[in-house]
């Protein structure tokens, strides 16, 4: 005879089979057969947030340091709206995740009942595919089918919706073995013709470019983009989301591109005869106005899991649908069999050419200042962490100073959010990576107003012991809207001054952790030192900072990747 | 795609979402009742055909996507017109109805409903005909197209 089992325990059973071991949310009414489940049983552990979209980003940054499937548990109405922004910002950035809600029972869907909302259609532009459970018989396949679509393909976030009269019906517990899906098939491996094509452009580059983006990072691929570009020889650029695809150290990166990115980068991807995209979607904040881009005559490769991403923006000429280290894998044989070598001659001349650039030092900053500024702080973190630690950031300037000054050299290690811009994201998603690799350091990399948009979670910080390290850039501004109104809207500061601030030291210690509180530059790397040595504690540094500091270089808004102002 | 509750919302959120235009949208199960076919229709460049066609295919629940403008194919649509027809309009509308090849499917002393079934293009033509005052209710179904010959869409 079978044995049935409710939906709510059949939940918890998926999620065992999946591998999950942690799952991080916030009960309420629609989830309490759920967390009943949970209780239960010792195999996944649940972290309590203090609020659902720092479940979401937690989960995020698990996902995002770890490479496995992030999970959210949530309740009906309020739980799952506080949610939406975490799920926006992992949709816009393509990390893999599911996302479990509670509904109100089948019955009173529809009657406005008590924290009912549509989830299903709240959801449905920034998830990757949703669904809502009818039937307790259909759980187990659709759970399957969550975590199937979630980490295939262009990976995203997959929601989950589950009314709570279906977590007590019963039925028998049949987790399938795979998924097959008629309508839903990600393609692999890259057309050979294409990437024979793709060769033959490669070597007849006399002034290449790779620009390699988060596609790289979420596939894996740092591997053999490092393998390529160095058998190439050529010069390599990473987006915002693509850091630690190529080590940063490497004499071949040219850092990062776009809007605050590097005069070198910059110019090499305007002026460049072949550019080999990899994993990367031609943001707006990546190449700047599409048509001045396309003033230049090159030739582009694009490799891209997506096909929607290819020729979006910007028109390309061999275009490689296929996941990225399967192309690269096969580019690179392709490569090392063939006997023509790449132009070398052209590309000692290109070498040349972006060294000239490299000299402008385009990340200059008054290094004798009295007043701290913000780069030295993240420079001192880089250093005082030997370039080791994981690193969030929220949005906003400290999070391009992060990108431009920390030296990502492996892949996985710098979180942010790229897509969405997402104040709030750093704290939560600090959390999830902690989870995720609990010997490693963690650093948080805010600022005072990006902080205070997610600051509840220093209790659930305490609840775990989270011996986050937050570098809280402290300059009393939204920086990075100071720095618009300054350049674009005559130095009238509307709204972005951040006043009634609190005293975060006390703050921190309010929570139980240890603040600081740093005003001299020549205390700072004291600090972090001091900081890092407290392993088992989070330690909340503010550092306050120069409030006219600008980030450049800048392409403003609108303007081409050549037209920056540097400073 | 799917023949599911939702699939339909997604498709026209998708359009909404990205900007696309909707001319006109059918939608029914087929034959395989796990499958609904729906024909849209859409204008745009090039380009933001492309785009949309990438768009559609990465939904989930969406099967397959054909352009039907890709090869030749034939397209019909469906319009119920209700008009006003008293004395001798009677006979002048009963006329045109013939001339295209529509019927009238209901009769009161003081109107018609006709049926007609075509390209959207002759519906039009039809409605520009029939003269604007005595036109009292349209309704039509949006174009449902299908390729010429031998040639089946399968999924």
């Amino acid at each position: 005879m079978s044995v049935e089992i409710t939906g709510a325990e059949i939940t918890v059973r998926c999620l065992q089979e999946e591998g999950v071991n942690c799952i991080f949310g916030y009960p309420g009414g629609a989830v309490l057969f759920l967390y009943d489940e949970l209780f239960k049983q010792d195999k996944v552990r649940h972290i309590l947030v203090r609020h659902e979209q720092a479940a979401v980003h937690a989960a995020d940054g698990y996902a995002r340091s770890s490479n496995k499937v992030g999970v959210a548990l949530v309740t009906s109405g309020p739980g799952l709206t506080n949610a939406v922004t975490g799920i926006a910002t992992a949709y816009m950035d393509s990390i893999p995740m599911v996302i479990i809600s509670g509904q109100v029972p089948t019955g009173a869907i529809g009657l406005d009942a008590f924290q009912e909302v549509d989830t299903v259609g709240i959801t449905r532009p920034c998830v990757k595919h949703n669904f809502l459970v009818k039937h307790v018989t259909e759980l187990a396949d659709t759970i399957k089918k969550a975590f199937y679509i979630a980490s295939t393909g262009r990976p995203g976030p997959v929601l989950v919706d589950i009314p709570k009269d279906i977590t007590q019906h019963k039925t028998e517990f049949v987790y399938p073995d795979k998924v097959t899906m008629r309508s839903y098939n990600p393609v692999v491996k890259g057309h050979v013709r294409q990437i024979k094509k793709a060769a033959e452009l490669i070597l007849s580059a006399k002034r290449p470019v790779i620009y390699a983006g988060g596609g790289v990072i979420l596939s894996d691929a740092a591997a053999q983009l490092t393998e390529l570009t160095q058998w190439l020889n050529f010069p390599c650029t990473n987006t915002l989301m693509g850091l630690g695809g190529y080590p940063a150290t490497d004499r071949q990166s040219m850092g990062m591109l776009g809007m605050h990115g590097t005069y070198e980068a910059n110019m090499a991807m305007q002026y460049c005869d072949v550019l080999i995209a990899v994993g990367a979607r031609f943001d707006d904040r990546v190449i700047g106005n599409p048509k001045h881009f396309s003033n230049e005559n090159r030739k582009i490769i694009h490799i891209d899991i997506d096909p929607s991403s290819i020729s979006k923006r910007v028109k390309v000429d061999v275009p490689i649908v296929g996941n990225v280290p399967d192309v690269l894998k096969e580019l690179i044989s392709l490569l090392k069999a063939g006997k023509k070598k790449s132009d070398q001659g052209a590309l000692k001349d290109w070498w040349e050419q972006i060294e000239v650039w490299r000299a402008r030092d385009c990340l200059k900053y008054d290094r004798e200042s009295k007043i701290i500024k913000p780069q030295m702080v993240v420079e001192q973190l880089y250093k005082v962490t030997k370039g080791n630690a994981f690193v969030t950031s929220d949005v906003g300037q400290h999070q391009m100073w992060a990108a431009q000054f920390y030296k990502f050299d492996k892949p996985r290690r710098w979180v942010n959010s790229g897509g969405l811009g997402t104040m709030g994201f750093g704290l939560p998603a600090a959390m999830g990576v902690q989870f995720a690799n609990p010997k490693d350091k963690v650093a948080c990399i805010t600022g005072e107003a990006s902080i205070q948009m997610c600051i509840q979670e220093l209790s659930t910080c305490k609840q775990y012991n989270l011996p986050l390290k937050i570098i809280n850039l402290n300059n009393r501004y939204m920086g990075m809207v100071r720095q618009w109104q300054e350049f674009f809207h005559g130095n009238r500061y509307a709204e972005s001054y951040m006043n009634a601030l609190p005293d975060f030291v006390r703050l921190a210690e309010s929570y139980g952790h240890v603040g600081m509180k740093i005003e001299k530059p020549e205390d700072v790397e004291g600090a972090l030192k001091e900081a890092f040595r407290l392993k088992d504690q989070l330690v909340f540094m503010d550092f306050i900072t120069d409030q006219t500091e600008n980030v450049f270089p800048m392409v403003p808004g609108g303007k081409g990747l050549s037209e920056m102002i540097l400073v | 795609m799917e023949n599911e509750a939702g699939a339909l919302s997604r498709v026209a959120g998708l359009f909404s979402a990205r900007g696309y235009n909707i001319e006109s949208l059918s939608v029914a199960p087929t034959e395989d009742p796990t499958l609904s076919r729906m024909t849209l229709v859409t204008v745009g460049s090039d380009e933001v055909v492309e785009q949309v066609t990438k768009q559609l295919n990465k939904l989930i629940e969406v099967v397959k996507v054909i352009d039907l403008n890709d090869g030749n194919h034939t397209e019909r649509e469906l319009m119920l017109v209700k008009v006003r027809a008293v004395g001798q309009d009677r006979e002048e509308i009963k006329r045109l109805v013939d001339i295209f090849r529509g019927c009238i499917i209901d009769v009161t002393d003081k109107s018609y409903t006709i049926e007609l079934t075509g390209t959207s293009s002759k519906l039009d033509a039809f409605i520009d005909t029939i003269e604007k005052s005595s036109v009292l209710e349209t309704v039509r179904t949006g174009a449902s197209g299908i390729g010429r010959g031998e040639w089946v869409l399968k999924v």
